[in-house]
């Protein structure tokens, strides 16, 4: 069993620039920043590894930060972020050794690409097409990318982004109450 | 002349119009498409139980369209469903009837404002015979909703499909 700190000195010795970060003052979960590009082999490394043993991916969920400029259109008074990030959270269980890690990608808004966990667990694959169908995340190497959720014909972009615009009409329904 | 100025001595003829008659087979036993959507289906299933006993309508769950004469809309008609629920209701054979259970079917219910997937109301798509309001209706509510209906039914004549 081992606490987030000496998970992220392992990861940071083993990985290098990949593992940015931890944040200790989050009020529960210890959350763990790495590379988007390399959590994969991340992921790999902590499903494998005989001292760490995260066999379960208990959750994984995208999240719209909102951080970047927010942009008001004063004629219908909505709005748009522009930059910033988009995130993506994976909550790690290890079922043998009872321990858990958050790990955290971020990747910009305009361009949020994440490199697949489904190779590690699968359970990360109706979970990244989950995020993909709400918040428009690409994950790389994703065996099928398609929405989950929503229609597949959905015209609508994104739904949770917090700049959503939901369109007028589906399928000459009306969708405005 | 017809019937009506003669005498039966034999008790096995009634006399009846042809309407009342149909409308009265028909009222009585109005089969229901197997469906449900949402948290409202469960309550519909709980009227269907031995406690409630859809069955003593003559409201049978059938498992095809082809089968059957009431679709009950019990839920949240997503965008998704809403198609579905129209091709459903097209499969059906007429007469065909429809209550819309709940506020989710009724008008979006807690989803009227932010619920981005949800159609508000599903009489945008299919014509509703019988709106029962609650979230979820008790089944007593729902009873009632098949009462009216069957009301409704009772008073359509051959010239006019839906009273
Ligand atoms: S009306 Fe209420 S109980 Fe019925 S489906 Fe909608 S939310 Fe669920």
């Amino acid at each position: 069993m081992k606490t987030p700190e000496e998970i992220f000195e392992i990861l940071k010795n083993k990985f290098g620039d990949a593992v940015v970060e931890i944040d200790t003052e989050t009020p529960v979960d210890k959350i763990i920043t790495v590379d988007a590009k390399k959590v994969h082999e991340i992921g790999k490394f902590l499903r494998d590894d005989p001292e760490m043993k995260f066999d379960a991916l208990m959750s994984l969920s995208g999240v719209d930060d909102a951080n970047g400029e927010k942009v008001t259109n004063e004629e219908d008074g909505t709005f748009e972020y522009k930059g910033g990030t988009l995130s993506v959270y994976y909550h790690l269980h290890s079922i043998k050794l009872k321990h858990k890690v958050t790990l955290k990608v971020s990747v910009p808004r305009e361009e949020p690409e994440v490199e697949s966990v489904e190779s590690v667990w699968k359970t990360a694959n109706w979970h990244e097409r989950e995020a993909y169908d709400m918040f428009g995340i690409k994950f790389l190497h994703h065996p099928n990318l398609e929405r989950i959720l929503m229609p597949y014909d959905w015209p609508g972009g994104y739904p949770l982004r917090k700049d959503y615009k939901n369109p007028e009409y589906y399928h000459g329904m009306k969708i405005h109450f | 002349m017809g019937f009506l100025d003669k005498e039966f001595d034999d008790g096995n003829i009634v006399v009846a119009k042809a309407e009342d008659l149909l409308n009265w087979a028909r009222l009585s036993s109005l089969w229901q498409l197997s469906f449900g959507l949402a948290c409202c289906a469960i309550e519909m299933m709980a009227t269907s139980a031995s406690h409630y006993d859809f069955d003593r309508f003559g409201v049978i769950p059938r498992p095809s369209p082809r089968q059957a004469d009431i679709i009950i809309i019990s839920g949240t008609v997503t965008l998704k469903m809403a198609l579905r629920i129209k091709r459903l209701y097209e499969q059906m054979p007429d007469p065909k009837y429809i209550i819309s259970m709940g506020s989710c079917a009724n008008s979006g219910g807690p989803y009227w404002k932010h619920g981005y997937h949800v159609l508000k109301g599903v009489d945008r798509v299919i014509p509703v015979d019988v709106y029962v309001p609650g979230c979820p209706p008790r089944p007593e509510a729902l009873l009632e909703g098949l009462l009216k209906l069957q009301d409704k039914i009772r008073k359509e004549t051959l010239r006019k499909k839906t009273a």
